[in-house]
């Protein structure tokens, strides 16, 4: 019998890991389910099986996700059974206020972030693949710890009172840790499949810029404190929308600082072409393919997450489209990359100026992201940022 | 025509083009065309900018003040107070739309056909000059490898069939040709939503507008005199409209913004409010809106009974009702008008309104609409105690109001109705600011031992009463020269005058007014030593007015506490010129009438946004992650054995397709036998 030749994934696990991997997510789904039963509604168990299913087929082939995983649910657990029902412990016991508490995940993973882009370029100027490694193992344990931090802190809302709990993509500062997260497991699923670490350092650069806004937020602002949720968000579209529309901005981010890169090799090999930019960076058509990859795998989540937007908004706002500024920018970011795939796809156009486009396309992104909030609906909500 | 180089061809600029002759052919060329598409792209992406820059559908009046009148004329023409129906950004759309049709017209025929043809027209030449081809010789015959191979390709999910030809057999199979659907999805989905959009948008009622068959209302009307051509009846068209019920009340119509008016839509049923709740967290934050709806219709057996919510609608027969707002829906207030002009010392007037009710208030000469703003049944805001700087506390009932003088000149009070503890003592809090911009400041109103105002206005009515004040004035003009050796009657006189102004000027401006006296009469070299003096005076002129009112003290304790009450007194009177009301308004009762702001919306369109938008995923996906894979094997006989030649292509991802190629071929080899 022959193995169906798959296009996914470059390289098979064997059958046994595969199997085991899809039936532990199988079991870990009908648990959960049958633990909740009686508070689960058809959305909530339709979420938890699409997890399941997602985390099983990210992972049947990707060792690296499962370790995530498994890590990610241990540590989280042995989280949750140190707090017990009394929240005032993750200041005083050890572990937590040291290591595992929300908070202090955080800081493990801004701090594990920092070093491994540093690592990365370090290994890339070095042409060492020791360093390297060191690299992707320290951008694996950041993306680790800030799962963990997410999870714990989910729990630590309910802890606080059982009508404050809810999942922790509910404001800018959570939504921050979601970015880094994503953006780092979306890079390392793409270093692994282009066998290249020589753009961590790239990709690890909007994530470190993304830890240092979400530091100083934390620091000037106090924005780490859990806040009850307010009545329009109460809803079960935000569990999907939300991480959604992250893997959108998190390709984004990846395919543009992938055309950085494409900018200085170009420019490096016509400038100095025995420079060392030039012969360390990856060729030139793989960038220009990995940052197409990029920019469609975000077009079709950030499609998705729209379209999941424009189905919350019609239950939550009295219509699917009010021409609402977030909305209106979600449309932007989508005809700008919906622009700039046809020019890739029936134009051909491919190499610098796509760069420079998928380059400022980060920026009408990340004004989407940002700037809406912070300019866009009047002085009260810059305030607020 | 095969196309080879693997890229769906939708822009006539990849391939050479029929001769061009007519100009309905060159129009159809140029609305098809990429270059256009593009443009339309980007260009509404731009368009959209506006709308989200300049915030639109705001009252006129705020865009002329932020304007000026040119610029609002100008800004009003090119619509951009509503951008998103101007007619300039819906001619975009529209051309957007044509631009797209015209692509799904042209392309969808060669598209479905590429989705199924297997190619089987390919000669041996060019499956050589492909990119991605291997050829190999293997013993087994030539109808057995061509089953082989055909099997194989068959497990790996290709689509085979076998074609004879001179040279040998032609091996055809594609997978993955579902992806020419993508772009037949993708490019629909845009169309259906637009379409879909079209229907839920307010175009009808704009041509409706145009046409004179309605007409938006400006004025302020009650729902019953709004005249027939201002009304739509209950249709099929879409609307969004939204209206407030105050619990108890029921309403049949809604009222739809346009522009700097309204029109009023008529429903099909009755909706009643019954009873609207907030539900709060433990810090004040709102945790729920609710509202308690009956909806009456005649079609139905008995009224439904439904509690709404943010994010729980009520969907009944292709109308949604949401939770969109709420408002006082007429909350009843027992009021006391409390003087604080020369009427001081008389009882209150007592008096009962409702929130958004004006009222004209008369007092002596004096005149001045009261207008009811608002009420809150509790106002939980910092207050901070050592050792707990987050501390919240509850300051109870509070309603503004607007006192509007004949000038049209208006001052926004906020009124709390419960004592608020300052320092110890208890005082009733006003708030008063001139504008919406500032913040408000406070007049704090001492309770007397019995925690009314009774003290207060006692004390402030003997500061008007011109007998008493000369009385005092005299009294402490003959304890002052007591010893004073050569006094004489011009000097008892002005002093006492002085002793009777300064308690003037203090009651009509303060001691503000006191000292701009000092800075503006005295002589620079008498300012020094006098002022403080005159100050200290009238200080002194206060205390025996408002002792004297009283037998002698009973204790110490009491005259302490007498003493900071006045102190408390005359903070307050002093800054009543600042407070700018004659009259202070004391809440002694409420009784609390909510309203509930509902949206009702229609949108016969929904269903077919939701059809565009799930092709459009469903395009999406297919377009970028099932790749048409297209292989070709020839098999010719040789001896010993036969002869392959295999080729590839792919229409996306080039770089792993390489990799594919070479695990099919090496696959192929291993089960064709190679040799």
């Amino acid at each position: 019998m022959s193995n169906r030749i798959n296009a996914l994934n470059i390289e098979s696990d064997t059958a046994l890991a595969q199997w085991s991997w899809r039936g532990l997510m199988a079991i870990a789904a009908v648990v959960l389910l049958q633990l909740y039963s009686s508070v689960f509604d058809s959305y909530e168990i339709g979420i938890v099986v699409l997890t399941a299913v997602s985390l099983a087929l990210l992972g049947q082939n990707w060792s690296g996700f499962r370790r995530h995983v498994i890590a990610v649910t241990v540590l989280s657990f042995i989280a949750l059974w140190l707090y017990g029902q009394d929240l005032s412990l993750g200041e005083t016991d050890f572990f937590l206020s040291y290591i595992l508490a929300s908070q202090s995940a955080f800081m493990w993973m801004s701090a594990l972030f920092v070093m491994a882009t540093v690592a990365y370029f370090s290994g890339l100027l070095m042409r060492s693949s020791f360093t390297e490694k060191v690299a992707s193992g320290l951008t694996w344990s950041a993306a680790t710890m800030g799962m963990i931090g997410l999870m714990v802190r989910w729990r630590e809302s309910y802890l606080i009172s059982h009508d404050v709990g809810h999942i922790p993509v509910s404001n800018l500062y959570e939504v921050f840790i979601l970015f880094a997260i994503i953006t780092a497991l979306l890079y390392l699923f793409y270093e692994r499949r282009y066998q290249t670490r020589s753009l961590g350092g790239f990709v690890l650069l909007v994530i470190t810029a993304a830890v240092a806004f979400q530091l100083w937020y934390t620091f000037e602002k106090q924005a780490h404190e859990i806040q009850p949720l307010v009545p329009a968000l109460q809803s079960y579209w935000m569990k999907i929308h939300v991480p959604a529309n992250f893997v959108g901005y998190g390709a984004f981010a990846m395919a543009a600082m992938i055309g950085v890169a494409y900018l200085l090799k170009s420019w490096c090999q016509t400038a100095r072409p025995q420079g060392l930019l030039a012969n360390v960076l990856p060729e030139l058509s793989m960038m220009d393919d990995l940052m197409y990859k990029s920019i469609a795998l975000g077009f079709a989540f950030f499609t998705v997450a729209t379209v999941l937007g424009a189905l919350w908004a019609a239950e939550a706002w009295g219509g699917y489209w009010s021409w609402d500024p977030k909305e209106t920018w979600a449309l932007i970011v989508w005809l700008n990359y919906a622009a700039w795939l046809h020019m890739r796809m029936t134009k051909g156009w491919h190499g610098r100026p796509m760069a420079w486009w998928a380059v400022i396309g980060l920026f009408v992104t990340l004004f989407a992201f940002l700037g809406v909030n912070m300019f866009l609906s009047g002085l009260h909500s810059y305030g607020t940022l | 025509m095969p196309i080879l180089n693997g890229l769906p061809s939708m822009s006539d600029d990849s391939r050479p083009q029929l001769p061009r002759h007519t100009l309905g052919q060159r129009i159809f060329h140029f609305l098809g065309s990429m270059d256009l598409a593009i443009t339309l792209l980007l260009a509404l992406a731009i368009a959209s900018v506006i709308g989200t820059v300049l915030q639109q559908n705001q009252p006129y009046t705020d865009y002329l003040i932020k304007f000026g009148p040119f610029w609002f004329d100008v800004f009003e023409s090119a619509g951009l107070y509503d951008v998103y129906s101007a007619l300039w950004f819906l001619a975009i759309l529209t051309l957007l739309v044509i631009s797209t049709s015209t692509c799904v017209i042209r392309h969808t025929p060669s598209m479905i056909k590429d989705m199924w043809n297997l190619r089987t027209h390919v000669q041996e030449k060019s499956l050589r000059a492909m990119s991605h081809s291997h050829e190999w010789d293997v013993s087994s015959s030539v109808d057995d490898s061509v089953n082989k191979l055909a099997t194989e390709l068959s497990q790996q999910g290709f689509r085979v069939k076998q074609t004879a030809k001179e040279e040998g057999i032609l091996i055809s199979s594609m997978r993955g040709g579902m992806n020419r659907l993508g772009y037949i999805f993708t490019h629909v989905a845009i169309i259906v939503i637009c379409l879909g959009g079209l229907l839920d948008s307010n175009l009808p009622l704009k041509f409706a507008e145009w046409q004179g068959r309605i007409k938006i209302e400006t004025r302020d009307l009650a729902t019953k005199d709004i005249p027939a051509i201002s009304r739509l009846p209950v249709g099929s068209n879409a609307f969004r409209g939204s209206i407030h019920i105050p619990e108890g009340r029921s309403a049949e119509v809604a009222f739809l913004a346009m522009r700097d008016g309204y029109l009023v839509q008529e429903l099909p049923f009755k909706l009643e409010v019954r009873d609207f709740r907030i539900e709060h967290y433990a810090t004040g934050q709102p945790k729920s809106f609710e509202t308690d709806l009956v909806l009456f219709d005649d079609e139905l057996e008995q009224p439904l009974e439904v509690t709404i919510s943010v994010n729980h609608p009520l969907f009944y027969k292709g109308y949604a009702i949401y939770q969109a707002s709420f408002s006082d829906g007429g909350t009843g207030l027992s009021l006391e008008a409390w003087p604080l002009d020369s009427g001081a010392g008389n009882k209150p007037f007592s008096f009962e309104t409702k929130v958004f009710e004006n009222r004209q208030m008369h007092w002596g000469e004096e005149s001045a609409r009261l207008e009811v703003l608002s009420f809150r049944p509790f106002n939980i805001n910092p207050d901070p105690k050592e050792g707990d700087p987050d501390n919240l506390r509850n300051f109870g009932p509070s309603f503004g109001f607007k006192l509007r003088s004949k000038t049209g000149e208006a001052r926004e009070y906020l009124n709390y109705m419960l004592p608020v503890p300052r320092n110890g003592r208890d005082f009733y809090l006003s708030g008063v600011r001139s504008s919406q911009a500032e913040e408000f400041g406070y007049l704090y109103l001492p309770l007397d031992s019995e925690g009314g105002l009774t003290a207060f206005n006692q004390f402030l009515k003997r500061l008007y009463d011109l007998e008493i004040v000369e009385s005092v004035a005299h009294q402490m003009m003959l304890e002052t020269l007591a010893s004073v050796e050569h006094k004489d009657d011009d000097l008892e006189q002005s002093l006492e005058n002085s002793l009777i102004s300064l308690v003037a000027m203090f009651m009509s401006g303060g001691f503000a007014e006191v000292a701009t006296f000092i800075d503006t009469t005295l002589p620079e070299a008498e300012r020094e030593t006098l002022g403080p003096a005159y100050l200290s005076m009238l200080r002194e002129m206060l205390a025996r007015l408002y002792f004297s009112g009283f037998e002698q003290p009973e204790s110490d304790a009491d005259t302490e506490q007498q003493l900071t009450f006045l102190q408390d007194a005359v903070d307050a009177i002093g800054s009543f010129s600042r407070y700018g009301s004659p009259v202070y308004f004391s809440l002694t009762d409420f009784d609390h009438v909510e309203a509930s702001g509902l949206q009702v919306t229609h949108a016969p369109g929904k269903s077919t946004v939701y059809l565009g938008c799930a092709l459009l995923i469903i395009g999406v996906f297919l377009l970028f992650y099932l790749p048409q894979r297209r292989f070709w094997a020839i098999v010719k006989k040789k001896a010993n054995g036969s002869n392959i030649v295999l080729a590839g292509m792919s229409n996306r991802n080039p770089r792993e397709f390489d990799l594919f190629f070479e695990q099919i071929s090496k696959q192929l080899k291993q089960v064709s036998g190679n040799s």
